[in-house]
């Protein structure tokens, strides 16, 4: 069910992208997708009743959350965050050039 | 054998020692970058004898042993890449010594170039998904970047339109390890491989349609495709050699072959779909290229048709088409980095890229000139050039798959590459000499010396075909026969 959500979620995005006519719009998109993986990855290492994976000396095995996907997402985070913030300077430089956010105004190249 | 790490660590280092060189002399950058591109291009080929021994190399990072820790893996396949990577590298860092003048803080362009370089080297070497996409994100962004370089209005509206296509691949990337990981419980490509074998699963076959999808848009086959042109004509020049020569390669159809021979197992569905990819992507890109007005953006197109190429021979599934898709994939490194540079070239001395502006360009500069020619009749498929034999190769591979419909098809392609190109030498550098360019002069020796080693080995490729396949292609080849069988190689080694 939770993994339907973060398609859902995906969807969602993948829709921003395509649809909106606006850059920054088009940008939410793209982070709206990037979220929706990085539920995804987490929600995958979720265990019902489980608890953080930290071996304590003396107690029996509990049942551990799969710390993986966690460690995966934080490396995810920190390239989308990269990712994003290279983005929202190109699209102030390209503000600077056309004086636009329109996608469809922005188009000197063709063929 | 340890020097697999450096392929990484050498250029992620250079990158940050170049940065901080931003405000010393130029030359020391200069010279830092081609020693460091020169020094891993002499390592690719040590690694030629080391792995002639022993088939497989894997080292294991930090001791932390597969299928838990991450290793690095050297195979016939990726030696194949990090040869093409790193010699193609060496000869663009070199003819930017006098290109990138024209820009300001060339320094840090030389940076993005290393990190671009140490993304590739990761991409081929890595044998852990999740490793393989943080590899990818560092080649993509510098990739970004270097496109976005010369921050005109047209590079960043190009930039703009790439960094969407590929952060929506790298997205369905990620998605697809992420389901993989949840399939299988574990990260490394060799035992998922041995995990999935045999398996039939709803959501493994759409982790796999995300792949084709993500790895697709990377290298830009048909459908996915709508980036390339603008991105790759609007870099300067010795980035567009490199993107369209190296990173679509590297990023895409080295990684599709690696995870749909090697990871999933061929099936004869999927030999389907490369080979119609193939199709549309060879047939489309070349209709589109022959439509052309600018040079660049022509090179562009027939990017896109030579990569059909190479999926539909690997689509053949059989030892000649494989061997001619790998084949076409180096040569294809070789003539579309020397086009891209005589473009630049051209561009260096006149200022333009409007092929009919052009015209008998040959006279002023002979060398570029004389290379492009050369690079021409290669990418067309006319003997001796090397383009001549990979096209054979994966012609007779069409013809022992039993597909003669689309052997004649390629050749019928194969015919259309060389009508755009004679317009590319007809416009631009045959023909009377227009009285403005009378004034333009050979562009600086450098440049030339990397177009003419370019070139010499467009034709040496062709000549020695058959040294070059024993001893690089086909231990590729044979990486893509076994299929498979690399879980087991990679976990029993």
């Amino acid at each position: 069910m939770i993994f339907f959500l973060s398609f859902v979620i995906f969807l969602i995005g993948l829709y921003c992208v395509v649809i909106k006519k606006n850059l920054l719009k088009i940008v939410m998109g793209i982070v709206i997708m990037e979220y929706a993986v990085n539920f995804f990855l987490v929600s995958l290492g979720y265990r019902k009743d489980g608890v953080a994976p930290i071996v304590t000396e003396g107690v029996k095995e509990a049942k551990f959350v799969d710390p993986l996907p966690q460690a995966m997402v934080l490396t995810a985070i920190v390239i989308s965050i990269a990712t994003l913030a290279f983005i929202v300077a190109m699209c102030i430089r390209i503000y600077q050039r056309y004086h636009t956010f329109d996608v469809t105004e922005i188009r000197k190249l063709k063929g | 054998m340890n020097i697999i790490p450096l392929f990484i660590g050498i250029p992620l280092g250079a990158a940050f020692v170049l940065v901080l060189l931003g405000k010393a002399k130029e030359v020391v950058s200069d010279v830092l970058i081609n020693v460091v591109t020169l020094l891993l291009a002499i390592f690719s080929l040590v690694l030629i004898v080391f792995l002639k021994d022993n088939g497989v190399f894997v080292y294991t990072m930090g001791r932390w042993f597969p299928p838990k820790g991450i290793n690095l893996v050297v195979d016939g396949l990726s030696l194949l890449m990090l040869v093409v990577i790193n010699w193609i590298a060496f000869f663009v860092t070199l003819y930017s010594v006098s290109y990138m003048k024209r820009f300001t803080a060339k320094a840090r362009f030389y940076s993005l170039f290393c990190l671009m370089i140490a993304g590739m080297n990761g991409v081929v070497l890595t044998g852990d998904f999740f490793n393989l996409f943080v590899f990818l994100e560092i080649a993509s962004i510098a990739s970004y970047a270097l496109v976005a370089f010369g921050v005109e209005a047209e590079e960043l509206e190009a930039a703009f339109k790439y960094m969407v296509m590929s952060s929506i691949a790298s997205v369905l990337v990620l998605f697809s390890i992420g389901l993989l990981y949840g399939l299988t419980g574990s990260l490394n490509m060799a035992d998922i491989g041995s995990i999935i074998q045999g398996k039939k699963n709803l959501l493994l076959s759409f982790s796999l349609v995300l792949f084709l999808a993500g790895f697709g848009l990377k290298a830009a086959i048909i459908p996915f495709h709508a980036w390339l042109p603008d991105a790759h004509p609007s870099a300067p020049a010795p980035i567009s050699a490199m993107l369209s020569g190296v990173l679509i390669k590297a990023l895409g159809i080295y990684t599709i072959t690696r995870i749909f021979f090697n990871v999933y197992g061929m099936t004869i569905q999927l030999t389907w779909v490369f080979m119609i990819l193939g199709i549309i992507s060879m047939v489309g890109g070349g209709i589109l290229a022959l439509q052309q007005k600018d040079f660049k953006r022509l090179l562009a197109y027939s990017s896109i048709s030579q990569i059909g190429y190479i999926m539909l021979g690997l689509g053949c599934g059989n030892y000649w088409g494989m061997l001619g898709a790998l084949f076409h994939l180096f040569n294809h490194a070789t003539f579309k980095a020397l086009l891209f540079l005589n473009s630049g070239a051209v561009e260096y001395s006149t200022g333009t890229r409007k092929l009919e502006e052009m015209g008998g360009l040959s006279k002023v500069m002979p060398v570029t000139g004389a290379t492009s020619t050369i690079g021409s009749l290669s990418i067309s498929g006319i003997p001796p050039f090397n383009g001549f034999w990979s096209k054979l190769f994966i012609i007779i591979g069409l013809v022992q798959a039993g597909r003669f419909t689309l052997a004649i098809l390629t050749v019928l392609v194969s015919v259309l590459t060389l009508a755009y190109y004679l317009k590319v030498q007809r416009f631009a550098f045959f023909g009377t000499l227009k009285k403005k360019w009378t004034e333009v002069k050979e562009v600086p020796s450098i440049m030339c010396v990397s177009m003419i080693i370019l070139a010499v080995i467009c034709i040496g490729a062709g000549i020695f075909f058959y040294p070059l396949m024993k001893v690089i292609l086909e231990p590729a080849v044979v990486v893509l026969q076994e299929g498979t069988k690399y879980s087991s190689l990679i976990l029993g080694g």
